[in-house]
């Protein structure tokens, strides 16, 4: 069996599964850098080196079998971060080229298919909550600031929501697992990353907060507590829909 | 702006509209074009309260004083809470400020009615119309009609709000005379009729002018207090289907009466909230809605109350014993439907994916199927032990050992129910 290992980018893996098909590889594993482990010793190792004509071409390939909304499924499957995800990316793509014209991404008593469905719909569910509980803080300079901490990697998925709802408000939003965030800035929408100094600020913005923010705060607060109806308290569903995980970043829960 | 007193009034005024439970901004269809928000078909619950109500959006009243009295409402006038008002300014400085920090979806705006029903009403269309015009706000606004508002104000308020909404209330005239002396019933059907024509004539003139204004996108909905008078669940059923049929109602909701004010109109002070009955009622709706089945299938005169133990679409199979086993790969889409455990999206995954192969149980649970219930009501092209339970006269015992007593929330955006 060969393992093919690439950098950890969505190129990379599409680069991965084109040299499958490339070196005609029988049985293959493709892996992220960041998940490879020596421990295989004894398997064929062969390094992808990213190669964005050889990505794209998969991509092409992927939109006429399975469309655009196929190629995006399997887009979420990548940003799961699983470590099995090369795997089944490539799993779907050979179905796919032996069965020209089918939507393979239906065929939900195939098991890995299935599981794609699965690591799409909880990626689907973690992108509605980035939605929904995104809470912006504004800033001094205008700006509404929001820090998140997802499960998976759903904010290069889950920005442009923002951009179509806040298109007269400037925005950032800060990955704090990843380390990177999305800026708007009434324009375009650009990836940062920022430096050392930055990220204490990003973490720690309080006194950057504009002076009305803590009253808007508030009042949520208590529009929050005011709405509930406490003789139907029931906290098993309520934490059932709001998962604790989430709460700290919560202005209601603040 | 002062906040304390803002905050004030936003207690006051938000713990007085608590009890309505329209919550859903969905059906909107705004896009934003350089203002601000925008509404999408399915809104976003932005979190829960903790007796998991879903919060999508700021719902307050403009105002809690009312001239009128009805039993059940804490707003009433003879009820001595502390009363407020929001300014037209206030409430649409909340709404954006709230929307802004992705709080919310949008508004959902109702009141006291203060001096007669068009002054109040021409003030809540005001916020709508300032929120929209001045502020260039796309996101999901809901109003209250005031039950007699004049035709004028009615069509005003469908050009700026999404949705539009009479309470019912109360499910029958009767129990109305009783609770709400001084409402009509046909004071607070009228305007629903003008809604309901107003959403036709829309559709028609959309034909001929592309350049139409849209009026109530999202159409209009009602809500029915249930157990506050003595009416059955068939008779709120059939009610709600006829407005269903009758007034192009987009939803119904069903609010477990909340004992809060003590008359002897009304059930004790210390009487639970039927909750139970409430998320029966949903399962009802969702049954009549999304999986074709007739108000008269799911209650009859003989039976006119829910089962509680039982979900409907179970108790309906329970009863129809000989419609089952249903087999996966050949039946009808409306025959999945019916079966108990499958709901419309797994009913979806089950056609789809017989076109490449043969399913059995197994396919059946990795797709999702509350299979612990299903397994008595399918069968495959291989055999399935369970289906002989069908004829089983302990059917229902067994079915109920063997299911954990869940409560699911009525109101959840994210129902799952069958
Ligand atoms: S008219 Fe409305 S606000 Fe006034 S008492 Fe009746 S239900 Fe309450």
């Amino acid at each position: 069996m060969t393992t093919l290992v690439y950098d950890g980018s969505f190129e990379g893996l599409m680069t991965a599964v084109f040299e499958v098909f490339e070196y005609r590889y029988g049985v293959a594993r493709i892996i992220g850098e960041e998940n490879h482990q020596h421990h295989a010793f004894f398997d064929e190792v062969h390094h992808v080196s990213t190669d964005n004509s050889k990505a794209d071409r998969v991509i092409q390939k992927l939109e006429t079998g399975l469309g655009r909304s196929g190629v995006r499924q399997l887009l979420l499957v990548y940003l799961s971060e699983r470590q099995d995800a090369g795997d089944l990316i490539l799993a779907a793509v050979r179905q796919s080229v032996k069965n020209p014209g089918a939507d393979i991404l239906q065929n939900f008593g195939d098991s890995d298919i299935m599981e794609i469905a699965k690591i799409c719909k909880s990626m689907s569910r973690e992108i509605h909550r980035l939605h929904a509980f995104v809470r912006f803080e504004e800033l001094e300079d205008g700006m509404f600031f929001a820090k998140v901490e997802p499960d998976f990697n759903v904010l290069p998925v889950g920005f442009r929501f923002f951009k179509d709802r806040y298109a007269d408000q400037k925005w950032m939003i800060y990955d704090l697992k990843r380390q990177f965030g999305i800026m708007y800035d009434l324009k375009d929408t650009t990836f940062f990353y920022p430096d050392a100094g930055q990220l204490d600020r990003l973490r720690n913005p309080d006194n950057l907060y504009s002076e009305r923010e803590k009253k808007y705060q508030k009042l949520w607060q208590r529009y929050f507590t005011k709405t509930n109806i406490t003789e139907r308290k029931n906290m098993k569903l309520h934490t059932q829909h709001v998962p604790k995980r989430y709460w700290k970043y919560l202005t209601e829960k603040g | 702006m002062n906040f304390e007193r803002i905050q004030e009034k936003l207690e006051i005024l938000a713990d007085a509209a608590k009890y309505d439970v329209s919550c859903s901004s969905s059906g909107g269809n705004r896009k934003n074009k350089g203002g601000l928000g925008d509404s999408h078909a399915s809104g976003i619950c932005h979190t829960y309260t903790e007796d998991g109500r879903c919060v999508s959006l700021l719902k307050i009243l403009l105002t809690n004083h009312c001239i009128y009295d009805c039993a059940y409402c804490v707003s009433r006038k003879t009820n001595d809470v502390k009363r407020a008002a929001f300014t037209v300014e206030e409430v649409v400085d909340l709404t954006i400020s709230f929307y802004r920090r992705n709080y919310i979806e949008g508004l959902f705006l109702s009141s006291g009615i203060f001096k007669d029903s068009d002054t109040t009403m021409e003030r809540l269309v005001r916020v709508a119309k300032k929120l929209r015009l001045e502020h260039n706000f796309n996101g999901y606004i809901h109003l209250k009609s005031i039950p007699g508002a004049s035709d004028e104000l009615m069509k005003e308020a469908g050009l700026y709000a999404d949705r539009l909404s009479i309470n019912i209330e109360i499910p029958t005239e009767k129990g109305l005379k009783l609770l709400a002396p001084d409402k009509s019933h046909s004071e607070m059907i009228k305007p629903m009729s003008f809604v309901k024509n107003e959403l036709i004539l829309y559709k028609e003139e959309k034909k001929i002018f592309r350049k139409v204004p849209r009026f109530a996108p999202a159409g209009q909905s009602t809500q029915m207090i249930v157990g506050a008078t003595n009416e059955t669940d068939l008779k709120i059923i059939k009610v709600a289907d006829h407005f269903y049929q009758n007034f192009n109602l987009k939803r119904v909701y069903y609010s477990g009466y909340v004992p809060v004010l003590e008359d002897s109109r009304l059930p004790s002070i210390h009487s639970q909230v039927p909750m139970q009955r409430e998320n029966r009622l949903y399962q009802a709706d969702w049954l009549m809605r999304f999986y074709g089945f007739e108000a008269s299938e799911i209650l009859d005169p003989e039976q006119p109350f829910l089962d509680l133990e039982v979900d409907p679409k179970l108790a309906w199979a329970l009863r129809h014993r000989e419609q089952f086993p249903v087999n996966i790969n050949t039946a009808s889409r409306e025959m999945i439907l019916r079966v108990p455990g499958i709901g419309t999206k797994s009913a979806g995954k089950i056609l789809m994916a017989r076109k490449f192969q043969k399913l059995g149980m197994d396919q059946l649970r990795k797709m999702g199927v509350a299979v612990n219930r299903t397994k008595y009501f399918v069968e495959f092209e291989s055999s399935n032990v369970f289906s002989k339970f069908i004829d089983d006269q302990n059917l229902r015992k067994i079915l109920l050992s063997g299911m954990s007593s869940k409560y699911q929330n009525p109101f959840s955006q994210q129902l799952t129910l069958f």
